[in-house]
């Protein structure tokens, strides 16, 4: 094990290279690039034996990662924003057919205004496509998690495609101390391609993929393919509990800061919860019990874990970096629908931080807790970013709280 | 060499009970391109009618329905992975999409497969709309044709796009500097076999556009699909040819080229014209423009 | 295609839909007939534009016999006949 100095880009590249990868779809996006530039390098260096397919748009990255995946390749991409949402139709073609593509995302908005900059719309947009999804919240969490989504989305209990998101340009341009696992090791996580994924198109055994399917079965399909994302949950822990004894590196679904005699407890996905973890720990000082929940896996959603993290709170403060617009924040109605029927249902509150990379300090984190400590007062989502009529204020129904006035 | 009738195997790759219109083009020229590759063949299928009439098997070789626009991209992938694989020799990979997966929504996807140089065969079966959806017009429509979306009224005489216009999807492959090109009938399956299996013997990308005259769409009887087939490589509507790198040749000629009204008046998508002989004119000078130009192009 | 036949037609292998070739024989498409072609084997030359011309693989190669369960009666055969060997009649009620 040695440790280096990457950026999450290059993180998520290596960490494909050393699951010795056979295809790789490679198309641009900002903040993305980087990786699938990494990735030719190695293949023109020779320390990766992999055909690069240069295609023309996202839609075609992710269509070629399938038939690559339809004839048994390990594959692997990687997109985010615009370009994921190009490849929205094949997002639920590739679940759907039960290809384990991997694709590293590094989070940014979705236009217009125009905004190359990070929060999770992109992704959170595309949830419930049937895909597994992680969120890194550092550069050796990407890394990381990106050989543990091989590893799970390959599994035969799940045999799904996975993404592993992290925020653009805050992880994927910024370097941080990465410890790395030899070639060997990673093998051992990652064997080579099991029997259950041979070849579903093959001369010697034909067969016809793809087909329609009429109502009378539709739901059937629906219910095996939804057991299946919600059983990769155990099969995440099983992979981490592997990695953690290999490794001496621990991850879970929801990781968890101070939360065991916390009052307080900040939700969310991504760097962001670094940020948090950093604001908890100065409000500590001050005599604030506050504890940070990060949910590294949103896709399935860890709905167990999550009200196990955060029983003794009185108050659950939901950071979303994105918006589902019209309702709440994405996070949002995921984290109240585990606590609902929590025995201690605590008071959940939504603040909406850091859309199109405005930047998250720890002053944000603490104006959240400042506008939040007092649990719920009629109102449910907050905007402390915002600036707008009300200048400052929590959005309320009826004020606009948008810069256009 | 030509290919004879009686060369042709005889063994069917494909099963019966298919779910095609009687008298479907798209079946006649399906049974013979999968005669002419042999069953070491694996079939990428466009949203289209041939993904939805080959269901439930019909098919002898591995059969892959993808999305409507991005088959050729599902072949890119399916190529270098045979490849790093080491297990690309001696299997045909074929793209089968009808005329709006590959001139309209697919063309992109296309291009981007023919440029990169990823080893397939590409057969579009052109029946000039979407018939998959009930007859919409495409970018192979022909002028003055009548469609669910460009009807015959007081505004509107059908397609309003000129022939010239009309988007040429051989000339568009050979504009990438495609190895090997061809235009094709289902009127003329030896010839589409010929065309095929030199497709087969290429390494890189290949194109074959098979005029596919669809009796449902096109208001025909169903006996009339091959008679038409025929009928427009001998007004000069389809010209047959195969270009190879770069050199163009016909395959099928005509030496004197019957009126065009002799193909229009089995279709009723044509009535309107055959009834108007301003029209008719009109059609006759679009394909005889559009003719010359195809020949002015060969070597 | 009765439902129970559907069900076992909808195989399941790697938690995919993967379909086995060869089910659509199922589908009696004969059915749709409401014309059956005729050959008069005086008059055929075995020329075999028939069985060339076939959608649906329904003329035999060496025989040119009609394979009634599938043939849906569309008439390309009679059209393309060279020598009107083949005539197209009405189905019975």
């Amino acid at each position: 094990m040695t440790t280096e100095f990457w950026n999450g880009n290059r993180a998520a590249a290596e960490a494909a290279r050393q699951a010795r990868v056979e295809v790789v779809a490679a198309y641009p996006i900002t903040p993305q690039t980087h990786t699938v530039e990494y990735l030719s390098e190695y293949v023109a260096a020779g320390r990766l034996n992999a055909r690069l397919v240069r295609v023309e748009s996202e839609h075609s990255a992710l269509s070629a990662c399938c038939g690559a995946s339809a004839v048994g390749a390990r594959t692997f991409t990687a997109s985010c924003s615009q370009g994921l949402q190009l490849m929205s139709e094949v997002l639920y073609f590739a679940s759907g057919m039960r290809f384990p593509i991997v694709m590293a995302i590094a989070n940014r908005t979705l236009s217009v205004p125009v905004s190359i900059w990070a929060d999770h719309q992109d992704t959170l947009v595309n949830r419930d496509c049937g895909w597994i999804q992680l969120y890194a919240a550092s550069v050796q969490e990407v890394y990381d998690l990106v050989l543990m989504a091989f590893r799970t989305a390959e599994d035969p209990r799940v045999v799904l495609p996975a993404m592993v998101a992290y925020d653009g340009f805050i992880l994927s341009h910024a370097s941080e101390p990465v410890e790395t696992l030899s070639d060997e090791v990673v093998k051992d996580l990652l064997p080579p391609a099991p029997p259950h994924l041979r070849p579903l198109l093959d001369t010697k055994d034909p067969k016809q993929l793809g087909e329609v399917l009429f109502p009378d079965f539709y739901p059937d399909i629906e219910y095996k393919k939804h057991r299946a994302l919600e059983e990769s949950l155990a099969v995440l822990g099983e992979a981490f509990e592997d990695f953690r004894s290999r490794t001496g590196r621990r991850l879970s679904a929801v990781e968890t800061h101070g939360c065991a005699d916390a009052e307080i407890v900040i939700v969310g996905l991504g760097s962001m919860m670094q940020t948090a973890r950093h604001a908890a720990t100065r409000l500590r000082a001050e005599g604030m019990k506050v504890g940070v929940a990060q949910v590294r896996v949103y896709r399935p959603f860890p709905e167990r874990e999550l009200a196990r993290a955060v029983a003794g709170a009185r108050t659950v403060l939901v950071l979303d970096r994105d918006i589902g617009y019209g309702s709440a924040g994405m996070v949002y109605p995921d984290v109240t629908r585990a606590l609902y029927h929590a025995p201690s249902r605590p008071d959940v509150l939504n603040f909406i931080v850091g859309t199109g990379g405005k930047d998250i300090t720890p002053k944000t984190i603490e104006r959240c807790v400042e506008l939040g400590r007092g649990g719920y007062r009629g109102m449910s989502v907050f905007w402390p970013d915002a600036r707008g009529p009300a200048e400052g204020i929590p959005y309320t129904p009826g004020v606009k709280a948008c810069p256009c006035g | 060499m030509s290919v004879r009738l009686k060369d042709l195997p005889t063994e069917e790759l494909l099963h019966k009970g298919n779910l095609a219109c009687a008298g479907c083009p798209e079946m006649i020229g399906f049974r013979h391109v999968l005669r002419a590759l042999g069953p070491e063949t694996i079939v990428i299928n466009a949203t289209g009618c041939l993904a939805v009439i080959t269901q439930m098997g019909v098919p002898l070789v591995p059969h892959f329905h993808v999305l409507f626009e991005n088959a050729p991209a599902v072949v890119s992938g399916i190529d270098d992975a045979l490849r790093v694989q080491g297990r690309r020799e001696g299997v045909n990979l074929l793209v089968v999409a009808g005329d709006g997966g590959t001139a309209d929504i697919g063309l992109g996807s296309l291009s981007g497969a023919i440029e990169r140089g990823q080893d397939f065969i590409y057969v579009c079966f052109d029946n000039e709309m979407y018939m998959n959806t009930g007859g919409q017009r495409s970018g192979t429509t022909p002028y003055l044709a009548r469609t669910t979306t460009t009807p015959v009224g007081v505004e509107s005489r059908g397609e309003p796009r000129t022939e010239m216009r009309r988007k040429d999807m051989v000339e568009i492959a050979v504009a990438h500097g495609i190895p090997y090109a061809a235009s094709a009938s289902i009127g003329y399956p030896l010839d589409l076999v010929e065309r095929v299996e030199k497709a087969a013997r290429v390494r890189g990308p290949t194109y074959i556009h098979v005029h596919s005259p669809c009796p449902t769409g096109w208001g025909m009887e169903p006996s009339k699909t091959v008679e038409a087939a025929q009928l427009a490589v001998k007004t000069g509507c389809v010209v047959l040819y195969e270009v190879e790198e770069g050199k163009r040749r016909v395959t099928r000629p005509v030496a004197r080229r019957a009126p065009v009204e002799e193909y229009l008046k089995l279709q009723a998508r044509f009535r309107h014209v055959v009834a108007d002989p301003a029209a008719l004119a009109e059609v006759q000078r679009g394909v005889d423009e559009r003719h010359a130009a195809i020949l002015a192009r060969m070597a | 295609m009765g439902l129970e036949k559907y069900e076992a037609f909808v195989r399941r292998a790697r938690s995919t839909l993967t379909y086995d070739p060869g089910w659509s024989r199922e589908n009696m498409t004969g059915a749709w007939r409401t014309m059956r072609p005729v050959r008069d084997a005086e008059l055929c030359t075995s020329c075999a534009l028939c069985w060339l011309f076939c959608p649906d693989a329904c003329i035999a190669p060496v025989t040119f016999d009609v394979d009634l369960a599938y043939c849906k009666g569309c008439g390309i055969c009679a059209n393309e006949c060279k020598v009107g060997a083949i005539s197209m009649q009405r189905e019975p009620e």
